[in-house]
């Protein structure tokens, strides 16, 4: 069976103890029992100690929660995520790219001396290294899960993949389309001739703008406003298409921050934004943690405190990177929330970046609004804000590669217009896609029934999950249940959640995301993509992670 | 190809700022190469309609093959539907985006590109990594090998795209091995020594060095001694070695292209010497598919494959596309048909348009590959310097009506050199050009203006 391909949402779990929510807790367990030691036993010697240790653990704690990026990515992210590799061999390890990076040069020889290796850059030498031939844990996830991929009649005991964010929902709706119309569509006609029936290839596979062709634009533009309920419409000259998101998130960085500068990036979020954000243009990302508490809603005052954080390491912060819906969990953005961080941009005369790749598949509830940073069309200062979306999760077709930049930046648009010659759309896919899409009553009947689809599959996934205990964040949006199984990790932290991953997928034989790789702050949140699960399967899952948890509880 | 020329904008007042590489000049796309593509844009040649236009000689772009690519086409319309009724092959497909690639897909490219080279190189699909073209492909090695501020080694005359494609983002410099007409602008080593000390005196650390073969603009084949030098010098630098091969099935005569990868085989390399040899290709020359976005890196290094491969992830070719080319490119009877008609039609109009600037009293540097020929117009020139090409350029573009590409684009170190591009237009429009270039000249001498 075709291997299943990664979608660009994965990373590795780290391996090493994470962040602040584990101090906070040391501390407790640790200052409630000395109650007793303090007021009698044990004494002068004790009572001398163990004040010292807890200054230690304070200290310890305030280190650890000071939000040090670069710390917590050398700890957290050793093995920065290459969500794509499939390759079972791959034990290679991708390290954090920092604007300052040392190469490691163990293996590597300096071109003046002779008869040496030839030399790989710094970008490159860290991911080529090997590290003890050991394999990461998170590709051997990916690894077994597509080497015994579940199959109800075939392999029932293999392993059923819920890393992947892909939506099989609503496949056969493209597939009926393709079927009746493919041929056409891809060469038929050159383009608006519609006698010509002789298949022609000249408008399909002579140069074309890197940017995308201005029909396929004007069908983008139109199905966007259809996801978001016609909130707002788009004006395809302000839009650049691309070769994907990664490369229009790449694209957006590269244009609005230089090497060493600083992204604000609000956490738990997509772990390819490390890849996409960092990696090549080596800009840095300052994560902005949100809390459990408030459903991981977004806080000015966390996004001001980071941004004064990092201008205190010298850090100059040029943007922040949001996601409507965000993921992996799943709110929109209150109307609020969005001008809160317009003024906030505003203020630090920086720029919004919007990620708003999940909207046609928000599937919430009616009364929740969702407001695209292009309704802020009518604000003064608009040149600070971008779009960036595409079409691999509204409309399922991750493989045709389409990306969005929309802005209303004229020299941003221009520097995207050139910079898309290195990640430009297939010829083909944009004729495909400008037919598919142009069919209003088919996007029209899809949008509907993708959202009713996505619905019932999370209800019944988060309620199955409900009903052992574990709970759900509140979704609008997105393909995931951002579940929180806290409770049954052995310990709490990261080394506690992973543990868990594991056994999740060793002995439950479910492949899940762990929080640690969306760098959220608190352990023991897993990231589930329900989109992949027929009717007939969810009961299978629940039931497998059922068995888990039931293990977990005996254990403790 | 077409590219949007626009004057940069002027950022708002108080405007929020934008990165160097969001406002640099670097795209480079204000030299006179892009200024004769506005040119056309604003009056393109039609035979009909506008048949005083300018007719676009500096795109190149191979247009002498498609009927082929349509017959095969139309004849196997289940390569762009997935199979009959579209089945299970197209879910797997929408969903596929792996980097690996769809293996049939390189299966069929590694076997493509081992018929180009008539098989006296072997390809292995598992060293193949994909790119959305080739542009994108010289950028990722150039990531890949070189660091922010090293160097390339490029012969001129070269493509005018490098200065863009090898440095904007990545920070790269190009040093020129400069080639002279005297020995028809062969790569020597000497020159080549001399750029690598030229690097050095500047502090530069060298990278690599990067060859086109066949040469984009000369239309012609590297040399097999020359190659196997560069390897030499490649190897005693201890640096790398990129081979873009894209115009290797445009070559008119099979044998007369030799591929790195033939040396490499014929020499029996050692692994030290291999790991350092990365090759270029696309499907956009050969093909004549520019549209559809098929590059490919093919290297001997294993930590530059798995990079690359990670690398690509920024410029997937879409899996659509990778399906469809693989049903075409497995089809052994087609790409042979196609390889050998397509050279067959190239050298038939290089012949007509060598013979046409013959008549008119222009030579042209020997070619036997490509889509263009390279055009001497120095005994034309009023001064030989790059001012004096510029000017007779200008005039070309503007009263002769023909956007031909002017050697100092192409970092030429003599003046007076031009790329003419012949196979992105019909038989008869390549006349019309040649007739108004006949009559250009004719005038020109005999007034010493035009």
């Amino acid at each position: 069976m075709t291997r299943s391909p990664e979608p660009d949402e994965n990373s590795k779990p780290t391996s090493n103890i994470g962040g602040g929510g584990g101090g906070v807790t040391t501390a407790m367990r640790v200052i409630i029992p000395l109650q007793g030691v303090v007021q009698g036993r044990g004494g002068v010697f004790l009572g001398s100690v163990i004040p010292c240790a807890l200054f230690y653990f304070l200290q310890l704690y305030l280190r650890r929660n000071r939000d040090d990026p670069r710390e917590s990515d050398d700890r957290s992210n050793p093995q920065n995520s290459e969500p794509r590799d499939d390759s079972g061999s791959s034990g290679q390890q991708l390290a954090e790219i920092h604007g300052f990076h040392r190469t490691s040069s163990r293996n590597l020889l300096s071109p003046r001396s002779p008869a040496g290796r030839a030399y790989v850059s710094g970008r490159a030498s860290v991911i080529a290294k090997s590290p003890g031939g050991s394999e990461s844990p998170y590709y051997a996830g990916l690894r077994k899960a597509s080497e015994d991929p579940y199959d109800e009649t075939g392999n029932p005991n293999g392993i059923i993949q819920l890393g992947l964010a892909q939506n099989k929902l609503t496949m056969d709706l493209v597939k009926e389309w393709l079927v009746k119309h493919a041929t056409e569509a891809i060469v038929g006609g050159g383009g608006d001739d519609g006698d010509d029936e002789h298949l022609s290839i000249n408008g399909v596979s002579t140069y074309q703008p890197c940017d995308g062709l201005m029909d396929l634009k004007v069908a983008v533009s139109s199905f966007m406003s259809q996801c978001m309920e016609h909130s707002v419409s788009f004006d395809p000259s302000n839009m650049v298409l691309t070769a994907g998101e990664t490369p229009a998130i790449e694209i957006l960085a590269f244009s609005l921050a230089d090497a060493g500068n600083a992204f604000l990036v609000p956490t738990p979020y997509y772990p390819g934004f490390d890849r996409d954000v960092k990696w090549r243009t080596g800009v840095e990302i300052i994560p902005v943690p949100c809390r459990s508490a408030d459903n991981f809603a977004l806080s000015i005052t966390s996004l001001d405190r980071a941004f004064n954080q990092a201008k205190k390491r010298g850090l100059r912060v040029r943007g922040v990177l949001i996601s409507n819906p965000t993921s992996p969990v799943g709110n929109l953005l209150t109307r609020e929330t969005v001008y809160s961080i317009l003024d906030f941009a505003r203020d630090k005369n920086i720029h919004v970046v919007s990620n708003e790749l999940f909207v046609g598949s928000s599937h919430g509830r009616a009364d929740e609004e969702f407001v695209s940073i292009a309704e802020l069309v009518d604000e003064v200062d608009k040149e600070r804000l971008h779009l960036a979306y595409g079409l691999s999760k509204d409309i399922s077709l991750p493989g045709f590669r389409v990306g969005v930049i929309y802005s209303f930046n004229d020299t941003v648009l221009s520097a995207a217009r050139h910079l898309t010659r290195f990640s430009p759309v297939s010829g083909p896919t944009q004729h495909l896609l400008i037919a598919m899409l142009s069919d209003v009553q088919f996007v029209q009947e899809f949008v509907k029934v993708n959202r009713e689809r996505l619905r019932r599959t999370f209800d019944a996934f988060a309620g199955g999950l409900k009903k052992m205990g574990i709970d759900c964040a509140e979704s609008n949006g997105g393909f995931f249940c951002w579940a929180n199984m806290s409770e049954w990790i052995s310990s709490y932290s990261e080394k506690g959640e992973l543990e868990l991953w594991d056994k999740l997928l060793k002995t439950g034989k479910v492949s899940v995301t762990p929080g640690s790789c969306c760098h959220c702050i608190e352990p023991g949140w897993f990231r589930f993509c329900f989109a992949t699960l027929t009717e007939r399967e969810i009961p299978v899952v629940l039931e497998r992670i059922r068995g888990v948890a039931e293990s977990c509880k005996s254990q403790s | 190809m077409a590219i949007e020329l626009e004057q940069q904008p002027k950022p708002s007042a108080a405007a929020v700022a934008l990165s160097r590489i969001a406002v640099s000049e670097t795209h480079g796309e204000d030299s006179p190469y892009f200024a004769g593509w506005k040119a056309y844009d604003e009056n393109p040649y039609d035979e009909l309609t506008n048949p005083t236009g300018v007719i676009q000689m500096g795109l190149a772009e191979n247009q002498v093959s498609f009927d082929l690519l349509e017959d095969f086409l139309e004849h196997h319309s289940e390569a762009a539907t997935w199979g009959k009724g579209a089945t299970a092959g197209f879910r797997d497909n929408a969903l596929f985006q792996d980097y690996h690639g769809l293996k049939s897909f390189r299966g069929a490219m590694a076997s493509f590109m081992e018929q180009i080279r008539g098989g006296r190189a072997r390809f292995d699909p598992d060293r193949i990594v994909l790119t959305a073209g080739a542009t994108a492909a010289n950028e990722l090695l150039t990531f890949i090998l070189a660091n922010p501020g090293d160097a390339l080694l490029i012969p001129t005359p070269y493509y005018p795209g490098f200065d863009r494609d090898l440095r904007w983002r990545t920070g790269v410099q190009i040093v020129p091995i400069h080639c002279h007409s005297s020995n028809n602008f062969q790569i020597t080593e000497s020159a080549l020594h001399a750029a690598y000390d030229d690097a050095v005196s500047r502090n530069l650390n060298v990278r690599g060095v990067l060859v086109t073969n066949p040469s984009n603009p000369l239309g012609a084949t590297v040399q097999r001694a020359a190659l196997e030098q560069i390897l030499d010098f490649a190897v005693e630098k201890n640096i790398h070695l990129v081979s873009d091969e894209i115009y290797s099935g445009s070559t008119f005569s099979s044998a007369e292209f030799v591929s790195i990868a033939e040396i490499l085989e014929s020499r029996g390399s050692r692994h030290v010497d291999r790991e350092r040899v990365h090759i270029v290709y696309s499907l956009s020359k050969d093909l004549g598919l520019p549209g559809f976005r098929v590059g490919t890196i093919y290297s001997y290094n294993d930590a530059v494959v798995t990079t690359a491969r990670r690398m690509s992830s920024f410029t997937l070719i879409s899996s659509q596309t990778q399906h469809l080319l693989a049903c075409m490119l497995s089809d052994k009877e087609f790409t042979a048909k196609y390889i050998k008609t397509n050279r067959e039609r190239l050298r038939k109009r290089y012949d007509v348009i060598i013979a046409g600037l013959r008549r008119a009293g222009i030579e042209c540097l020997r070619g036997n590959a490509g889509l263009f020929c390279w055009m001497n117009l120095g005994p034309l020139l009023k001064e030989l310097t790059k001012e004096g090409e510029l000017a007779l350029w200008n005039l070309i573009v503007r009263d002769v009506r023909l956007n031909i590409s002017p050697g100092s684009s192409c970092h030429c170190s003599e003046p007076g050199w031009f790329r003419v591009c012949f196979a992105n237009m019909s038989e008869a429009t390549l006349d019309v050009a040649l007739d108004r270039l006949h009559q250009f000249v004719d005038e020109y001498r005999r007034t010493g203006s035009s």
